[in-house]
């Protein structure tokens, strides 16, 4: 997927399952399973920005979460090439051994209002990491606290205050400054604009782009907004109940998917262009039940392309040309293009 | 252009607050003919869905209706004005639902977690329409199945929390077209909803317009759902709406700063942008709403001696917007102002 010098993080067939409990007459027992994530496998490079889009419960923040071994995997290995110690399996280690790895994997979360303690300044808010690793203590924490509330556009006479004293923007900014604080390798951002107001949501893209470009940073970028991916990321992956059904290049997913479910999703995404009121390619029904899915192809049953083959054998993801991965069998001959019929200007 | 169906002329709704008054909407004039869509988009606070639901009479307190008149043609020639009735009183009840619907952001809490659907539907039809049981059962049964909604006789016995987002505002909107309201207000009934729901629920919303030649008043903060529903467009700013046109007009040729810098803000799907141009500073407070030009603190074209006090004007035929400067900015017609 990506050459493996600069691989910072690999993760092959990352498997998530719940269980659905039932009581029984003496004990509980389990029923069934629920396949949250089952088999997710890419890379990411360093100073990638790889974005993870899919509707809800389709796995994706589970994915984030796994990753960030706030779950325990039900399988598969997770590779992260640790500063200091080397490439590690994080799907192996117990608490103790992650403690150094969370210095280096940071998550920014979706609300702003719960992800900041009501009760805490903001000066204590930045610096719990810091002061949680030992890295800094006294006038040094201080004047870290001031710089990282400056590289997010916040002025440091403010790290007196509590979080109830700034808008839905302001706050992710400082759950951004948070993140920042340990110079994380990896940042996983778990939906950061999906709460805010349109005005500000340009503010804050704009500021994890520059964070980025600036400090090289990598991101896992979940989202399920097409247009907030297209703007931030150079590579997508396409998750569908569980599983990742295309991966490539930000471009080329736009341009030339080759999955019927991306087709669907891009093609479902209002255009803020009244003259381009276009064809929406209809998906029927809804999606499935991740505990009970469908055979074969988890997409066929809403799939306008579906054919027999598609019910009984499951598509496996595949390099369909260099770079670009789809899971679909017949991901070379379908002719899906969205962005033809986006131009043709019909209702 | 169909006839006038509703007009707000003025309205003013305001929370008295121990904390303070809250201006929620500050002069608002709207107007919506039959059988056309008007879109209000608004950041969160500007005052849309207040403004909704004034016009149904239901600001709950401490929110009150200051002033204004909310003129409703139910007869084309004796207007009543909702805002003078009595909000509890059999008129309005009578309109609420018989003539006018509306569908909210979240189906799971309009709906009723201890009737099933069909109680729910039964009941609201049994109310304005002297039918039997059986007849409203029916009447319940074709509406589902009119919505897109399969097996709709085992429907009726389900209970909200058995349905998915998407079908449980499929069965909002089959009960907001119990009665053939003549208008429905839609108060983002997408946004708790995935793309490919929202764009199901979307389409069939204009074809039921299409169906029925309902008039639709659809609030959203999505500028990409405002361009693929609406016929005309609002845009309100702290209470106040700063630009009014048709929905062509207010993508290609925006004449409030507010306006374009908000379609030049947001991140689209169908092109590539290097860097977005975000608008300054944050939504104000809405205890502490600014002088003049509300929107004045984060204008690139604000000049101190010319914004105090901006009245809307007709920047075109059929396009008002609340801005002193306007004419002086206005892009040349034609010219794309979110390219």
């Amino acid at each position: 997927m990506t050459a493996a010098d600069d691989r910072l993080l690999g993760v092959r067939d990352l498997r998530k399952y719940f269980p659905i409990w039932k009581r029984g007459v003496f004990a509980r027992h389990v029923t069934g399973q629920v396949r949250a994530v089952d088999g997710v496998s890419f890379d990411i490079a360093r100073g990638e920005v790889l974005g993870l889009v899919g509707e809800s419960g389709c796995g994706k923040t589970t994915t984030g979460r796994v990753i960030l071994r706030a779950d325990t995997p039900t399988g598969g290995e997770i590779h992260f090439t640790h500063s200091e110690l080397g490439e590690i399996d994080l799907a192996q280690l117990d608490r103790e051994q992650l403690r150094p790895v969370w210095q280096n994997i940071q998550l920014i979360f979706q609300d702003p209002y719960s992800s900041l303690n009501p009760r805490m300044t903001l000066e204590q808010i930045v610096s719990e990491p810091l002061r949680n690793y030992n890295v800094l203590e006294g006038s040094a924490l201080r004047d870290r606290v001031a710089e990282l509330l400056l590289l997010v556009g916040l002025r440091p006479e403010v790290m007196s205050r509590y979080p109830h004293a700034f808008s839905g923007g302001q706050r992710q900014r400082i759950g951004i400054a948070r993140a920042l604080a340990l110079n994380p390798q990896l940042l996983i951002c778990d939906e950061p604009v999906s709460a805010l107001d349109v005005s500000i949501q340009a503010q804050i893209l704009n500021l994890l782009k520059d964070l980025q470009q600036e400090f090289e940073l990598t991101y896992l970028f979940i989202s399920h907004d097409l247009s907030v991916v297209r703007h931030l990321c150079d590579r997508v992956a396409v998750m569908y109940v569980g599983k990742i059904v295309e991966i490539c290049d930000t471009d080329d997913l736009f341009n030339d998917t080759r999955h019927p479910y991306t087709e669907a999703l891009l093609s479902s995404a209002p255009t803020p262009d009244p003259r381009v009121r276009r064809r929406h390619v209809q998906l029927q029904g809804e999606v499935p039940d991740p505990a009970n899915p469908p055979s074969g192809c988890y997409f066929h049953p809403r799939c306008i392309h579906a054919r027999e083959r598609c019910q009984t054998e499951t598509p496996l993801l595949r390099e369909t040309r260099p770079g670009h991965w789809s899971a679909c069998h017949f991901a070379e001959e379908l002719e899906l293009n969205v962005a033809a019929s986006a131009s043709d200007g019909t209702t | 252009m169909g006839d006038t169906l509703l007009e707000v002329r003025d309205l003013h709704v305001s929370f008295y607050l121990t904390e303070g008054i809250v201006r929620a909407v500050s002069g608002v004039n709207l107007t919506l003919q039959a059988g056309r869509t008007l879109g209000v988009v608004g950041e969160s606070g500007c005052g849309k869905s207040v403004t909704a639901r004034a016009i149904l009479n239901m600001v709950q307190r401490p929110g009150r209706i200051d002033q204004g008149e909310i003129l409703w043609y139910g007869d084309p020639d004796y207007p009543v004005d909702i805002a003078q009735l009595d909000s509890r009183g059999p008129d309005i009840r009578n309109l609420r639902w018989g003539e006018i619907a509306m569908i909210f952001q979240e189906p799971m809490t309009s709906l009723s977690p201890v009737h099933s659907i069909g109680n729910q539907m039964i009941e609201a039809i049994r109310l304005h329409h002297n039918a039997t049981d059986a007849e409203a059962t029916q009447q319940s049964v074709e509406l589902l199945n009119r919505v897109g909604l399969s097996q709709p006789e085992r429907l009726l016995g389900a209970y909200r929390h058995e349905l998915s987002g998407g079908m449980r505002q499929r069965v909002m909107i089959a009960m907001a077209l119990t009665c053939s309201p003549r208008l429905l207000i839609a108060d983002e009934p997408t946004t708790a909803l995935d793309v490919t729901t929202q764009s199901q629920i979307l389409d069939l919303m204009r074809d039921l317009q299409d169906e029925f030649g309902m008039a639709i008043l659809f609030i959203t903060h999505d500028l990409g759902v405002i361009a693929e529903m609406a016929d005309d467009v609002a845009v309100m700013y702290l209470g106040k709406e700063v630009e009014i046109a048709d929905v062509d007009t207010i993508f290609h040729q925006a004449a409030h700063p507010y306006t374009q810098a908000l379609l030049r803000s947001i991140p689209r799907h169908d092109v590539v942008t290097e860097r977005l141009e975000s608008i300054v500073g944050n939504v104000p407070d809405p205890y502490n709403i600014p002088s003049g030009c509300a929107f004045h603190p984060r204008c690139h074209h604000y000049l101190p001696e010319e914004c105090a006090d901006p009245e809307l004007v007709e920047v075109r035929p059929g396009q008002w917007a609340l801005c002193a400067r306007t004419p002086e900015f206005l892009p040349a017609s034609g010219e794309r102002t979110n390219a």
